[in-house]
């Protein structure tokens, strides 16, 4: 399945766009990045793809269905969304947080199938001994794979996470990629994902795409569009790039200006 | 894709058998829901004593046993001879019953509406009485206690009977003012916390604001109306059950049912609001639509009460409250616990306040004021709530 962004406009103000024109492809199988500095549209992209927003103009569909066409479970099961700041309310449980990812699927209420469901999602994400813990006892890093657990139950074809990485630390950071390509790989699934940090970026996506001012600067593979001197223009920030027995790696060591 | 089969489904005997000692998540989630139930089913027992218990205190004290006995022939003539007393039945049936019956409506639908605002607004402070429904609904019905008689003219002193019983139109109008004072406070709370991004404080804010624009319109009506009205308001704003009649019950009880039930039908959205906005949304709901309908419902049947009983404040905040300590926060179980909870301490109060100085009265809201407030107070110095929003 292709999800297809085209010529796609998106704003909040009636003069000004934030997204400008954004066109790019995301096939399942592979892991997209996003990348690009802050208030470059990374959020207003993704949100909008989830449908959170009404787009401006321009279409977003899968296979050739667009989004807008779809009913609101039809889009659930289709696009997953994690957001960049988790909400959580009170007495909560982490088991309920995660079954809420199968709301889509839900006709009446969740039969043992989408407890079992549930149930794997916690495991992949290593929160067996918290499923019963309140969500508000728990870090933020914790929280954060608690809502990635919860898309996982989601079990959409399109996986859109924005700078899930965010609160979670190194070596989280790195397995939550590790799962979440596997699972990319075994469920014929695609991750649509918002990155800050580059060398996550450059180690673990098949496609990188670069947004700059609302436009998509760049895309095509990390080690083709991830250069030196794209960082200078996109960043502002003079880097070097090693390539050793580990793949390539971005030092980064000066702000131009 | 299987469809969801029988055998696919939680039973509830499943929930009720035998409690395994499974540490999967699967089975601490069964295992929490059997709790869930356990607590939903203890509080109604409970109420249901309070409600036999408080049928036969009064006045004149009936025996527990024969006011068991009054029901049970009540209800099944043939099979149950009723009490010795014949006119116990009386007592019981037609002065003490609605009383309780409205305790219990109204306590229910606070609680309800409280729980339901706590939810949609992902604010634990949030309620009728916080969100200014309260003070306005109470604007609505000293309107109508003034103006009623001047706006329908003489449709508003007429009599309508329902059965056997009589509904006199005056109530019908405290009602719909009620309703529409309600909706209008419940409407500007939301215009001032319209933007996406307002905070929790900002809609407390707006609602204690509301509250005040309300009472003001109260205090002026109470200003400029004579004796006779000034009376029927200052005693309806002290809030209690002693108007209730069988002829206003057929009119509540039947609305306030409906409303809990299509509250009720609602929870399973409300639960994915708890993830957020933008989550509910990708989920697959029309978070607007949603807080919407689930706002005007809870005002709806806040407002009816309201014009009942007065103003009772406090049951739409602490009830949700006490429950979610015991039972977290799935709605689906959250709504129908806060109503029973709602209805048990409503009625305990009135029943205390019929009592405590026989043969006079205190208004309910003095002494569930009192009860209510150490018994939260306990609560929330027992399990530190202050980390839980």
């Amino acid at each position: 399945m292709i999800l297809s962004v085209r010529n796609l406009c998106q704003g909040y103000s009636k003069r000004k766009d934030t997204l400008k024109d954004i066109s790019f492809e995301a096939e399942t199988g592979k892991v997209v990045s996003l990348i690009g500095p802050n208030g470059c549209g990374k959020t207003t992209l993704i949100k909008t793809i989830c449908g959170i927003y009404d787009q401006r103009s321009g279409t977003v569909s899968v296979d050739n269905t667009p989004l807008c066409s779809m009913g609101r479970k039809e889009t659930a099961r289709t696009v997953g969304y994690v957001p960049q700041n988790v909400t959580y309310s009170g007495y909560s449980t982490v088991f309920d947080t995660v079954l809420l990812g199968r709301f889509p699927y839900v006709e009446w209420t969740y039969t043992k199938k989408d407890i079992r469901i549930a149930s794997e999602a916690l495991k992949c994400m290593g929160l067996e001994d918290l499923s019963g813990r309140d969500i508000n006892h728990l870090s933020g890093g914790q929280r954060q794979k608690v809502f990635i657990a919860r898309s996982l139950a989601q079990d959409p074809r399109f996986y859109i996470f924005d700078e899930p990485t965010n609160s979670l630390d190194l070596k989280n950071q790195l397995n939550m990629m590790k799962i979440m390509k596997d699972i990319v790989k075994e469920k014929k699934a695609c991750l649509v994902v918002a990155l800050h940090d580059l060398n996550l970026a450059m180690r673990y996506s098949d496609e990188v795409i670069i947004l700059k001012d609302g436009f998509v600067f760049d895309n095509g593979p990390p080690e083709d569009v991830i250069t030196v001197d794209t960082i200078e223009k996109v960043y502002g920030v003079r880097s070097k790039i090693f390539e050793e027995n580990e793949g390539f790696f971005i030092h980064l060591y000066e702000s131009i200006d | 894709m299987n469809g969801p089969q029988n055998s696919d489904m939680i039973r509830f005997s499943d929930m009720l058998s035998e409690a395994k000692t499974d540490t999967s998540p699967e089975g601490i989630y069964v295992a929490g829901l059997r709790r869930k139930l356990l607590f939903i089913i203890i509080i109604s027992i409970a109420l249901i004593c309070v409600a036999i218990i408080s049928l036969g205190i009064g006045a004149v004290n009936i025996p527990v046993s024969d006011t068991v006995s009054a029901i049970a022939h009540a209800l099944l003539p043939s099979h149950f001879a009723g009490p010795e007393n014949e006119w116990y039945s009386t007592i019981l049936f037609q002065g003490r019953l609605p009383r309780i019956v409205l305790a219990i409506t109204t306590g229910a639908s606070l609680a309800i509406a409280g729980s339901v605002m706590q939810g949609t607004l992902r604010n634990p402070l949030v309620s009728p009485f916080t969100l200014g429904v309260s003070s306005a609904a109470s604007f609505g019905a000293a309107m109508s206690i003034v103006y009623g008689s001047s706006v329908f003219g003489a449709l508003y002193f007429t009599q309508t009977t329902i059965g056997d019983y009589s509904l006199s139109f005056s109530t019908i109008s405290t009602m719909i003012f009620s309703f529409i004072t309600g909706m209008a406070s419940i409407v500007l709370v939301l215009i001032l916390g319209r933007k996406k991004d307002t905070s929790k404080s900002t809609i407390i804010l707006g609602g204690v604001v509301v509250g005040y624009l309300f009472q003001a319109g109260v205090t002026f009506t109470k200003y400029i109306s004579n004796d006779e009205a000034l009376r029927d308001i200052t005693l309806w704003l002290m809030g209690g059950t002693w108007n209730a009649s069988w002829g206003s019950m057929i009119v509540l009880v039947p609305v306030v049912l409906i409303t809990i039930v299509l509250l009720e039908g609602m929870s399973f959205k409300i639960n994915t609001l708890s993830a957020g906005d933008d989550v509910a949304s990708n989920l697959g709901v029309d978070v607007n639509k949603l807080r919407r309908d689930s706002l005007i419902l809870s005002t709806f049947i806040t407002s009816v009460c309201i014009s009942f009983t007065g103003i009772i404040g406090f049951i739409g905040l602490m009830a949700p409250h006490i429950c979610r300590m015991f039972i977290g926060n799935d709605s689906r179980y959250l709504f129908p616990a806060s109503a029973v909870m709602g209805s048990l301490i409503l009625l305990s109060s009135d029943t205390i306040s019929r009592v405590i100085i026989a043969p006079s009265q205190l208004p309910v809201g003095i002494i569930m004021y009192i009860i209510g407030g150490i018994f939260f107070i306990w609560l929330i110095s027992r399990k530190n709530v202050g980390e839980y929003w």
